[in-house]
């Protein structure tokens, strides 16, 4: 079974993922992506009706503990990483207009 | 000999005894790293002057008896997607080359606690997605033993960086294979830990539920001991498993006899270099010999791993790499329109090709409509792939097999064909799948002289009995170094 990826398939991935392809990445991707799922589809082969999904293999849960600081305040070493910090805030485009 | 032949836990020793000081070991690393990182390049990054200063430190706290513990002044790298305070963490990509975590990973925490010394980063295929090490944004790592081959993936860098002598250990981290894998091509011996023992907090994520980070250094007890060090039950993470007991040292004993392998016939099929194989079932005849009742078995789903692996590894990573915007750190593009057009642009000129083919498929697979179809599908193959090897260890203390099909291929070879680059983790990846632990030893020698690696798997919290498999068949080889690891001041 041969997976076809259309036009509008691989923009719409390109906004769940924000990336900006140009024509040639779109190209591209979309003969990895059909490959991939071409291969992928192999899982079809399995009867997996049934089957809970396991997404932990150990049983989890949730982990609570206090709201207490621990590691002090770490805002000027960490806006230092900001590509644009200001008024110990990181500076955004403007999104609202 | 050189002191850069020592292994940690021999350097430890003679550190402790005062007969080599931290500084001096110290120097003998850097002087290493300065005379092949030109060929070899398993750094990102190395800091002279922070590691003598912290030498000098840690020796007069093992003078005074503050660092009592076996590596205590044990130079040593770490993988680069392992947060370092202070220190920059790129995870080989453009888009965090100046990034300075403001906390340490837990496990580095626990280094420092213990007394080693920090070298620098080890270089690593983009967000450890890779099996080569040549998408790193810096430039590929060459391997020890060929510097026309790849060292293997992701954690290249550490492989290549404990095989040249560059550093005595190191930390990689493994999602499918990546200590396991590298460590093989590299001839050096590596560790994924059972899933939740080592912490993950300050690992910069891809698969959250695949990776863990652990040990590589030049033979089993130094894997053994690092471990002991690294693994603690951490509240910060909250997948992290408090342990019985984390005495993996005392696992080191020369002795199989009772102890009984399997050896799975599908990892001995199609795609299996013959050297490899006959290197591998070579050392299941040692350990038979030794001993252990070593017998062939039907895992089954063998080929069914890889697909669930991409499906999971590839969601995880479009969630957990969606963090990387351009706003709180990292890279931001120059030109752009509005706060949308901003994380586009940031995105796709800071993420390399893999890391993007790998967050769309990531994002496709999760969307609204292919969710069932691909992410259910492939999260209930792995429920039966964990029952499989549940069975397998309700016969079998271990696992026996290859590490990867073939040894160390040419830089460039396998970046062409995804696919095939992947088939390539067929006998690491369902291990991260089932959470196991799996250790990855050298078992012997192509004919162009390229390493050949053991894996032995062992079931969820059996690290001890694969340590002690692997300590027993290691006591009948000599460690091997490459050319290139021999140098340095006498000892």
């Amino acid at each position: 079974m041969a997976n076809h990826i259309d036009d509008e398939t691989i923009e719409y991935v390109g906004i769940l993922a924000k990336l900006e392809l140009s024509g040639e990445e779109k190209e591209q991707a979309k003969k990895d992506m059909e490959s991939m799922l071409d291969y992928v589809d192999k899982l079809n082969e399995l009867d997996t009706s049934g089957v809970e999904p396991m997404s932990h293999v150990f049983p989890v849960r949730n982990v609570f503990r206090e709201d207490v600081v621990t590691n002090g305040d770490g805002s000027k070493d960490t806006l230092a990483n900001a590509p644009e910090a200001q008024d110990n805030s990181f500076v955004v485009p403007r999104t609202i207009i | 000999m050189s002191i850069l032949d020592y292994t940690a836990l021999e350097l430890g020793r003679k550190i402790k005894d005062g007969e080599i000081t931290a500084v001096e070991a110290t120097k003998a690393a850097l002087q290493q790293i300065k005379a092949v990182e030109d060929q070899v390049h398993g750094f990102v990054s190395y800091d002279e002057e922070s590691a003598l200063k912290r030498a000098e430190e840690v020796q007069k706290g093992i003078e005074e008896g503050i660092y009592a513990g076996p590596l205590a002044g044990v130079p040593m790298a770490v993988k680069d997607n392992i947060c370092t305070k202070g220190y920059t963490t790129t995870c080989s990509s453009k888009i965090l080359e100046n990034f300075v975590p403001t906390y340490s990973a837990q496990a580095v925490e626990n280094l420092i606690k213990e007394g080693v010394i920090f070298l620098g980063k080890t270089n690593m295929d983009e967000f450890a997605m890779g099996s080569t090490t040549e998408t790193s944004a810096f430039g590929e790592t060459k391997n020890p033993w060929d510097l026309e081959k790849v060292p293997g993936g992701s954690s290249g860098g550490s492989a290549a960086a404990v095989a040249s002598n560059e550093c005595f250990m190191a930390l990689g981290s493994d999602t499918g294979g990546s200590i396991r894998q590298p460590a093989s091509y590299c001839g050096v011996t590596g560790m994924k830990p059972t899933y939740g023992t080592v912490s993950r907090y300050g690992l910069i994520a891809y698969g959250s539920s695949l990776d863990q980070i652990g040990p590589i250094a030049k033979n089993v007890s130094d894997c053994a001991a690092l471990l002991e060090v690294i693994a603690s039950h951490d509240p910060k993470d909250s997948t992290s498993i408090e342990r019985d007991d984390y005495d993996f040292t005392s696992a080191l004993v020369d002795d199989v006899k009772g102890m009984k392998i399997g050896i799975p016939k599908d990892y001995f099929g199609e795609g299996l270099d013959p050297e490899v194989k006959d290197a591998v079932l070579a050392a299941a005849k040692v350990l038979e010999e030794k001993g252990a009742v070593v017998e062939e078995f039907d895992l089954g789903l063998v080929d069914y791993a890889i697909p669930a692996y991409y499906v999971i590894a590839a969601a995880e990573a479009s969630s957990n790499l969606s963090r990387f915007d351009g706003v709180k750190y990292g890279y931001r593009a120059k030109d752009y329109e509005g706060l949308h057009n901003m994380y586009k642009k940031t995105r796709s000129e800071g993420f390399g090709a893999e890391v993007k083919r790998r967050i769309m498929l990531g994002s496709f697979v999760l969307s609204s409509g292919y969710y069932d179809a691909y992410y259910l599908k492939a999260l209930r193959t792995k429920a039966l792939i964990k029952k499989e090897f549940d069975k397998a260890f309700e016969t079998y203390d271990m696992i026996l097999g290859p590490v990867a099909p073939t040894t160390a291929p040419k830089l460039g070879d396998s970046l062409s064909d995804p696919i095939k680059m992947y088939l390539g983790d067929i006998y690491t990846i369902s291990v991260n799948l089932a959470g196991l632990p799996g250790i990855s030893l050298p078992c012997g020698r192509d004919k162009d002289g390229m390493p050949i690696g053991l894996q032995l798997i062992g079931d969820c919290f059996q690290e001890k009995k694969i340590i002690q498999a692997a300590y027993t068949f290691e006591q009948t080889r000599d460690y091997e170094a490459p050319e290139i690891a021999k140098g340095g001041a006498e000892a």
